[in-house]
C-alpha cells in the first residue's frame, strides 16, 4: 500500500513567525484586576501564542436543542464588548463579529433536572473544571456533583481564544455565574407560575425550588420538562457576593480524581478508535534543515504501512507501533541544513539583532521624568546584566492527537491549550473549512503555556487522510523537547539608584527578547525608562507559564536587592519604603511575616532572601531560605514561604495546590534549567540530560493566602511562580555574596 | 526469540502477540488497552511508567515484554477490588496530590512498592525511592503526605 505524494501541504503553527502572529493590543494599565469589562483590553503578549477566531457562535435556539434535546438553556451574550466593536472590523479577538450576538457561556438544565455547563476553556491540572463546577453549583444551590461541565469541545462549545494568560476565573467564572444566577431566576419564575405565587416567597436549595407557605416544592426536572426555552442575560447580570458563598470558596476536592487515581482517564494519547494506525513523523537531521531528497520505497514495502511525503512533511502510519518504527527507520530522507547559532554565542546575538524581529518594540516603553535627573541625585548606582535561558515546558503527557475522518469531515482529539486556535490550523494545513473541522480536547497531561500549537494534530490528519483511517500521534519526550517551543531566552540591562534618604530615585530597564510581561515597576520611582526590544530568536519560542514575568521579576528583584544592600537597607524595609501598591505591601508583609523575617539570624551556611510582584491581576511575595554545603558547593533550598492574594479565593485547597506547584516548577528555572543547544541540534533532548525538580528539590513549602472577598477572584496558575528565582538568587547573595544574575543560577556547583 | 503470548496481568492471564524486545509499556497499552501505564520519557527517568513485577517497581518503557514471562505484573488498574479503592488511591485523592494527573499511577505504583518493602517510610525514605518519578505540575510534596497517610492507615492508625 501506499500513501498520496502531493505537495503544497505547509505545516502551520510550525514557524517562528506564526508564533509571532497577534494584533497589536491597546496599551493595558499597570494594575489592571477589574473583570470582565475590561477583558477586550487583555494583552496578549507577543509570546503568547494568539491568532485570531474565523468564527464566532451566533444564538440559535435551534441549534442549542439540536444538541442538547429540551430544557431550559442559558446563553451569556457578550453585549457590551459586542457593542464596543466598530462594524466591519471583522472578527477579530473574539469580542465582536458580523454575528448578531455571542455568546459567552451557556448553561443547560434538561428535562431531567441535570444541569450542564459548556465552555470552551481546557482543564490542564489547573482544576478549573471544579472551580467552575463550584461556581455553578453555588448559583444553582446545588452540590458540586450535580453539576457536570462540558470543556473545549469545538462544536459544543462556545468559542473561546484559549486557556492561557490566567484569564479562566475572572472571565469564565464571571461569565458562569451570571448564566448559573440567571438561570435560578429563571426557575424561580417557572415556579412562580406553577404555583401561582409571589416570586419572592420562593426559595431555591437542593435541586428544587420550594414554596415554604405551601409546602410545595418543585424539582429542576420538574419546571424544565416539556421545555425549550431559552434565555439571555448580559455581562451585567447580578451574582452571589463572595461573602455569601457556601460552595464557591470551599476546598472541594478534584471532580475527576477517581479517575485519575485509577487510570481510567483517557488522555488525548490514551484515545483509542477502531481501526486506528499508528503515525510517526521522520523529522530534519537538525533544525531548520530543508528537505533534500527522501525515498519512500521501503517504507512502503512493510505491508500495511502508510508512507507520506507531502511539501516538507514525512510521515507514516502503521497498524502497529512496531510496524510504524520499523517503516520510519527505512524512510531515506536527506537534509540540507542551514548554518545554526550556538547556545554559546545566544545573548550576544540577540542584543545585536535587536530590531530586527517585528513588531511589539516600543509598545510596552515606559518614559517618567529624566533617568539623568534621576541617577544626578542617587547616592549610589548599581547597574547591571542579567540573562535568562531557554526552558522546556516539558509536560509529562508530550503531544498526542488521534485524527479521524468521515466523509469530509475531521475530528481530532488532542491536547492543546487553543482549541478553537488548533481547528483553525487544521482547517489551512488541510485546506478544509473550519466547520466541517471538530476539535476535542480530553482533560490534559498538562501544559504550563506548551501547548498553544496544534503540531500533532495536524500531523495525524495528514497521515488519516492518507490512510483513510483514524491515526493517532504521540510525541516522543525527544520530539516534545525538540520540535516544541521554548519559554523566550533573553537579557536584560538595569540601572538604579538610589539617593540618601533609601528612596528610589532611578530605573531604568532593557528587557531584550524575553517579553514585556510585567516589565513596569510596581515601585515609586520618580524618573523611569522601560523599554523591551523585540530580537530574532534563534530558537522556536512561546508562551510559558507567567510569560516573562518570571524574567522580568528575576531582574527587577534581584537588582531591588542589590539596590538595598548599596544602601544598607533590609531587603524588605527597602521595599516597602518605595511602595504605595497596598496589594503587593500587604503579601510582602504577609510573606515576611509566616517565614519570620529580620526575627532570626541564618546559620553560617545559610541565606534568606525575599521577592515579591504583580501580574494578571494577583500579587505575590516569596521569602526562600537556602542552605549552601560548604564541601561540595551545592545549594539547596530549604524553605520556601509564599504569600499570594488574587482576590476572592475560589478554592483554597486548589489554590494552594497552584501556588506550590508553581513554586516547585519555578526552582528548576532558577537553579538548574537550560536548553543547550549547538548547529541546529537540541543537546539535552531527554529527562536524562534536562534536569527538571525532584523530591529532593523540593523544599518545605508554606502558603499564605490572602482572601480578598471584597475583590472579584483573580486567575492564579501563572503569578506564584515569578518570585521564586529572585527569592532564592537573593537568598544566595547573603548566603554567600554570590551576585548570580544568570537563570539558570546554578546550574552546577557554586563558585568557592 | 519467539514472540510473547501470554501474560500474567492483575491477577489473570491475558493473551497477547507481540515481538519479545518490544517494550511491556506498549504491549499494556496497545495490545489489552490499559492505558493507566504512561510514557513519559522512554528511557525510564520520569516514572511515568511504572508497574509492579513480582512486587518490585519498574520502568514498563525499558522492560522488553520477553523478560516478563510467567511473572506477575500489576497496573494501576489492578489495585482497585470491588470498587474499592487501594488506601493510596484514596490517600492520594484526600491529599489532593496531583494537579493534570498524568503522573499519578506512576507515582501510586511506585509508592505500593515502597510501602510493600518498608511499611512506615520516613519522608527522607520515599524522597529517596520515589526521586525517579517526575511531577511536572510540582505536587511533590503532597504525594509525600499522601503515602504518609497511606502508610498509617495500612498499618492499622490513621484516618
Amino acid at each position: 500500500m501506499n500513501g498520496d505524494q502531493g505537495s503544497g501541504f505547509r505545516i502551520h503553527g510550525a514557524s517562528d513567525g506564526d508564533l509571532a502572529r497577534s494584533a497589536p493590543p491597546a496599551p493595558a494599565p499597570l494594575f489592571d484586576s477589574s473583570p470582565e469589562a475590561k477583558s477586550p483590553a487583555l494583552e496578549p503578549e507577543r509570546y503568547e501564542l494568539y491568532e485570531e477566531p474565523r468564527y464566532t457562535f451566533a444564538i440559535d435556539r435551534r441549534d442549542f436543542f439540536r444538541v442538547v434535546g429540551g430544557g431550559i438553556v442559558v446563553c451569556l451574550v457578550l453585549r457590551d464588548t459586542f457593542a464596543a466593536q466598530p462594524p466591519g472590523r471583522g472578527r477579530g479577538r473574539g469580542f465582536g463579529g458580523n454575528a448578531p450576538q455571542e455568546i459567552g457561556a451557556w448553561l443547560h438544565i434538561d428535562e431531567d433536572g441535570r444541569v450542564t455547563v459548556y465552555t470552551g476553556k481546557v482543564e490542564l491540572g489547573q482544576n478549573i473544571r471544579t472551580s467552575l463546577s463550584q461556581v455553578v453549583a453555588e448559583e444553582l444551590r446545588l452540590p458540586v456533583s450535580a453539576v457536570a461541565v462540558v470543556m473545549a469541545d469545538t462544536d459544543r462549545t462556545p468559542f473561546d481564544m484559549g486557556t492561557f494568560g490566567s484569564r479562566t476565573t475572572p472571565d469564565m467564572a464571571n461569565r458562569l455565574r451570571k448564566v448559573a444566577a440567571a438561570a435560578r431566576e429563571l426557575l424561580i419564575d417557572l415556579a412562580a407560575e406553577h404555583a401561582k405565587a409571589d416570586r419572592a416567597s420562593l426559595a431555591v436549595a437542593d435541586g428544587k425550588v420550594t414554596h415554604p407557605p405551601s409546602g410545595r416544592a418543585f424539582a429542576f426536572g420538574e419546571l424544565t420538562r416539556g421545555k425549550k426555552l431559552t434565555s439571555t442575560v448580559g455581562t451585567d447580570a447580578a451574582v452571589t457576593p463572595a461573602a455569601e458563598w457556601k460552595v464557591a470558596g470551599t476546598s472541594v476536592p478534584k471532580v475527576d480524581g477517581r479517575a485519575i487515581v485509577t487510570g481510567k482517564h483517557r488522555y488525548a494519547s490514551d484515545v483509542k478508535r477502531p481501526g486506528m494506525l499508528y503515525g510517526k513523523v521522520v523529522r530534519p537531521a537538525t533544525l531548520n534543515a530543508t528537505l533534500d531528497s527522501v525515498n519512500l520505497d521501503e517504507a512502503r514495502k512493510i505491508p500495511e504501512v502508510i508512507a507520506v511525503r507531502d511539501g516538507e512533511f514525512i510521515g507514516v502510519a502503521a497498524p502497529s507501533a512496531a510496524l510504524a518504527e520499523q517503516a520510519c527507520a527505512a524512510v531515506r530522507a536527506e537534509w540540507k541544513p542551514t548554518p545554526q547559532p550556538s547556545g554559546k554565542d545566544l545573548f550576544d546575538d540577540l542584543k545585536k539583532s535587536r530590531g530586527e524581529a517585528q513588531g511589539f518594540e516600543g509598545r510596552s516603553n515606559y518614559n517618567q521624568g529624566s533617568i539623568d535627573d534621576g541617577l544626578a541625585a542617587a547616592e549610589h548606582k548599581v547597574e547591571a546584566t542579567y540573562t535568562v535561558a531557554y526552558i522546556a515546558h516539558a509536560p509529562l503527557e508530550p503531544r498526542a492527537a488521534l485524527a479521524e475522518w468521515q466523509d469530509d469531515r475531521l475530528t481530532v482529539w488532542t491536547g492543546t491549550q487553543r482549541p478553537f486556535g488548533v481547528r483553525g490550523e487544521l482547517a489551512r494545513a488541510l485546506g478544509v473549512p473550519e466547520e466541517r473541522v471538530r476539535v476535542i480536547v480530553p482533560d490534559t497531561g498538562s501544559g504550563y503555556g506548551g501547548k498553544h500549537s496544534g503540531e500533532a494534530a495536524i500531523e495525524a490528519a495528514r497521515l488519516a487522510r492518507a490512510a483513510g483511517k483514524p491515526v493517532r500521534v504521540v510525541w516522543t519526550r525527544g520530539e516534545e523537547f525538540t520540535w516544541a517551543y521554548f519559554r523566550p531566552a533573553g537579557v536584560i540591562d538595569v540601572t538604579g539608584g538610589v539617593g540618601k534618604d533609601g528612596t528610589l530615585t532611578a530605573w531604568e530597564f532593557h528587557n531584550f527578547n524575553s517579553g514585556a510581561s510585567a516589565i513596569r515597576t510596581p515601585y515609586d520611582v520618580p524618573h523611569q525608562r522601560i523599554a523591551f526590544h523585540a530580537a530574532r530568536s534563534p530558537l522556536r519560542q512561546g508562551s510559558y507559564r507567567g510569560l516573562a514575568a518570571t524574567a522580568n521579576h528575576f531582574a527587577r528583584e534581584r537588582h531591588m536587592d542589590e539596590l538595598a544592600h548599596a544602601a544598607g537597607i533590609d531587603p524588605l524595609e527597602f521595599r516597602l519604603k518605595n511602595l504605595k501598591e497596598p496589594r503587593l505591601r500587604a503579601v510582602l508583609e504577609a510573606a515576611a511575616d509566616g517565614f519570620g523575617w529580620g526575627k532570626a539570624e541564618p546559620a553560617a551556611d545559610q541565606g534568606f532572601g525575599i521577592a515579591g510582584g504583580t501580574e494578571k491581576g494577583s500579587y505575590v511575595a516569596s521569602c526562600a531560605a537556602v542552605t549552601i554545603d560548604q564541601a561540595s558547593r551545592r545549594v539547596r533550598v530549604a524553605r520556601v514561604v509564599t504569600a499570594f492574594e488574587c482576590g476572592a479565593i475560589v478554592n483554597p485547597d486548589h489554590l494552594k495546590n497552584q501556588v506550590e506547584g508553581a513554586v516547585v516548577m519555578g526552582l528548576g528555572g532558577a537553579l538548574f534549567e537550560a536548553i543547550q543547544f549547538d548547529d541546529g541540534k537540541i543537546l539535552n533532548a531527554a529527562f536524562s540530560r534536562y534536569r527538571v525538580p525532584r523530591f529532593s528539590d523540593t523544599p518545605v513549602l508554606e502558603t499564605v493566602l490572602v482572601d480578598r472577598k471584597d475583590l472579584a477572584p483573580a486567575g492564579a496558575g501563572e503569578t506564584p511562580i515569578v518570585a521564586v528565582a529572585p527569592a532564592v538568587g537573593n537568598a544566595i547573595f547573603h548566603a554567600t555574596g554570590h551576585r548570580l544574575r544568570s537563570l539558570p543560577m546554578v546550574p552546577g556547583v557554586l563558585p568557592a | 526469540m519467539p514472540n510473547v503470548t501470554e501474560l500474567r496481568v492483575n491477577g489473570s492471564d491475558a493473551r497477547v502477540n507481540a515481538d519479545a524486545k518490544r517494550s511491556l509499556l506498549s504491549v499494556l497499552r496497545d495490545h489489552l488497552d490499559l492505558i493507566g501505564t504512561k510514557y513519559g520519557c522512554g528511557e525510564g527517568r520520569c516514572g511515568a511508567c511504572t508497574v509492579l513485577i513480582d512486587g518490585k517497581a519498574v520502568r514498563s518503557c525499558v522492560t522488553a515484554v520477553g523478560d516478563c514471562d510467567g511473572k506477575q505484573i500489576t497496573t494501576i488498574e489492578g489495585l482497585e477490588h470491588d470498587g474499592k479503592l487501594h488506601p493510596l488511591q484514596e490517600a492520594f485523592l484526600d491529599a489532593g496530590a496531583m494537579q493534570c494527573g498524568y503522573c499519578s499511577p506512576g507515582m501510586i505504583m511506585a509508592a505500593v512498592a515502597l510501602l510493600g518493602r518498608t511499611p512506615d517510610p520516613t519522608p527522607q525514605d520515599i524522597t529517596r525511592s520515589m526521586e525517579g518519578n517526575i511531577c511536572r505540575c510540582g505536587t511533590y510534596a503532597r504525594i509525600v503526605t499522601a503515602i504518609q497517610q497511606a502508610a498509617a492507615r495500612m498499618n492499622g492508625g490513621g484516618r
